[in-house]
């Protein structure tokens, strides 16, 4: 086999994956052309912008800024499964009613990047959220809507 | 854009690792946040990547002999967490919060942003103002290097092609150290446009043997000498004055010279105060 290739054998979204893979291609090119999850939207593709934005073994990354030959054995979870799950329906629902997304390019990396963050519970202040947020760009919402819906959603989920 | 082709291997040992290196063309990968984003932009093209995120005993941080050791596979989000760095390295804890975002902090290694030694990183700053050490594992075997000869020039450093940064030093903080440490930054989490971290000592009223390090405003850190003279003579003003003559900053995308070397100042009222604070 040519240095070049590499096999892995991954789960992604819970499906067990086996595929063999050029080196030098990103994690999120593999999740898009190989496998079709074309949730994960591809936009500076250096680490800049988190249209990308992946989780892998539970915590986001950049897809961009990871090989798929680097998730051999790894658990990769992409909006297509948190969607599936139910995981982020509330999150979801709060973004459509809120109107935090217009066109909806950053819309998946923003999500899961909140997440991340509403995983660790309480209510966080809206500069937590801004900070925590401030690694994806939105070029249409101007991102108030964004935190708005964020706080919302942690504001329901601490209540149980 | 794609990066070039190039082969992968993922190393199962630090011995094995600078094996690999010896191939030509061969090139380490740690947390891949700024590698992967330079081979996208094609800014070079490695023949073999050596993955080293498998590599076990590169991950701790640990209180040995007065001084804290952190691996060089320790994640930004690990460092941020850590409560044996907020207590032992409170310079480095300040910085955290300020490199990257979310998700790249989730990846990137303390190592990586050392042996990177991008002049706007926190990191190598914080390393330099605290004095502190690198350790090094090579084809000759290990070996000590102060951070004060680490940092040679542009992304150059006492790293060979062939060897592996495995931890840092620093020595751990006493009932008076004193750390300050700011920057500023178009978006949070961004490579600063100027930044600063500082250590002194308290003693009495003027902070003893403060060293002021700049980052943003040349080819690597900076030492702010002239301005820590007269910091520890008790001038702050004469230490914000002296700073035209202790940095050079050239104009760039961000910032122009003149700019830079304002913020500086403002920069320097800021962390001032922080070593006044006990
Ligand atoms: C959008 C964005 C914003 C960022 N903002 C900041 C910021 O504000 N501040 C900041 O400091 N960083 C920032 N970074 C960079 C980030 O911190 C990187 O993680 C870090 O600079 C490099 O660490 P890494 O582990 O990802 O290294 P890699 O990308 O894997 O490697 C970088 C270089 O160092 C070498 N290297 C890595 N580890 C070792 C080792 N142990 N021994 C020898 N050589 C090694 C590699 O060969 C490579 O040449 C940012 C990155 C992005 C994409
Ligand atoms: S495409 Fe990955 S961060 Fe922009
Ligand atoms: S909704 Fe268009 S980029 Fe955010």
């Amino acid at each position: 086999m040519s240095p070049h290739l590499v096999d892995i054998r991954l789960t992604v979204n819970g499906e067990p994956v086996n595929e063999r893979v050029e080196a030098r291609k990103t994690l999120v090119d593999f999740l898009r052309d190989d496998l079709g999850l074309t949730g994960s939207h591809i936009g500076c593709e250096h680490g800049v912008c988190g249209a990308c934005t992946v989780r892998v073994d539970g915590v986001v990354v950049r897809g961009c800024l990871m090989l798929a030959a680097q998730c051999d054995g790894a658990r990769v979870e992409t909006i297509e499964g948190v969607s599936d799950t139910g995981e982020i329906a509330d999150l979801q629902e709060a973004f459509e009613k809120r109107n935090a997304l217009q066109c909806g390019y950053c819309t998946p990396g923003m999500l899961l990047t909140a997440q991340e963050l509403l995983a660790r519970g309480g209510v966080p202040d809206r500069s937590a959220i801004r900070e925590h947020l401030a690694g994806n760009y939105c070029r249409c919402t101007g991102y108030h809507a964004i935190v708005d819906a964020v706080e919302s959603v942690a504001e329901t989920r601490s209540k149980g | 854009m794609k990066p070039p082709a190039f082969a992968y291997a993922k190393a199962r040992a630090l011995d094995h690792a600078i094996e690999l290196l010896g191939v030509d063309g061969a090139r380490l990968l740690a947390g891949g946040q700024s590698l992967i984003a330079t081979l996208n932009m094609r800014l070079s093209s490695p023949s073999l990547l050596v993955d080293i995120n498998g590599i076990g005993g590169l991950e701790g941080i640990a209180l040995r002999d007065g001084r804290l050791e952190i691996g060089a596979l320790v994640r930004h989000v690990q460092a941020e967490r850590s409560a044996e760095i907020a207590r032992h390295a409170p310079l480095i804890a300040r910085a955290m919060p300020h490199i990257g975002h979310a998700a790249i902090r989730n990846r990137g290694t303390l190592g990586g942003s050392i042996a990177f030694a991008d002049p706007a990183a926190e990191l190598p700053a914080c390393l330099v103002a605290l004095g502190g050490e690198v350790e090094i594992a090579g084809p000759e075997g290990r070996r000590t290097v102060a951070a004060d000869d680490f940092f040679k020039d542009l992304f150059e450093t006492a790293l060979g092609p062939r060897d592996v940064l495995t931890a840092i030093r620093v020595p751990a903080a006493t009932a008076d150290t004193r750390v300050g440490f700011a920057e500023l930054a178009r978006r949070h989490g961004d490579y600063a446009m100027v930044g600063l971290a500082a250590a002194a000592r308290a003693d009495g009223k003027a902070p003893k043997d403060p060293r002021l390090v700049y980052f943003g405003v040349g080819t690597t850190p900076v030492r702010a000498r002239k301005a820590e003279a007269a910091l520890a003579g008790g001038s702050l003003d004469q230490a914000v004055a002296a700073l035209a003559q202790d940095l050079a900053p050239q104009d760039d995308v961000q910032a122009t010279a003149a700019v830079k070397t304002h913020l500086a100042g403002v920069l320097l009222r800021r962390v001032a105060q922080q070593l006044e604070a006990a």
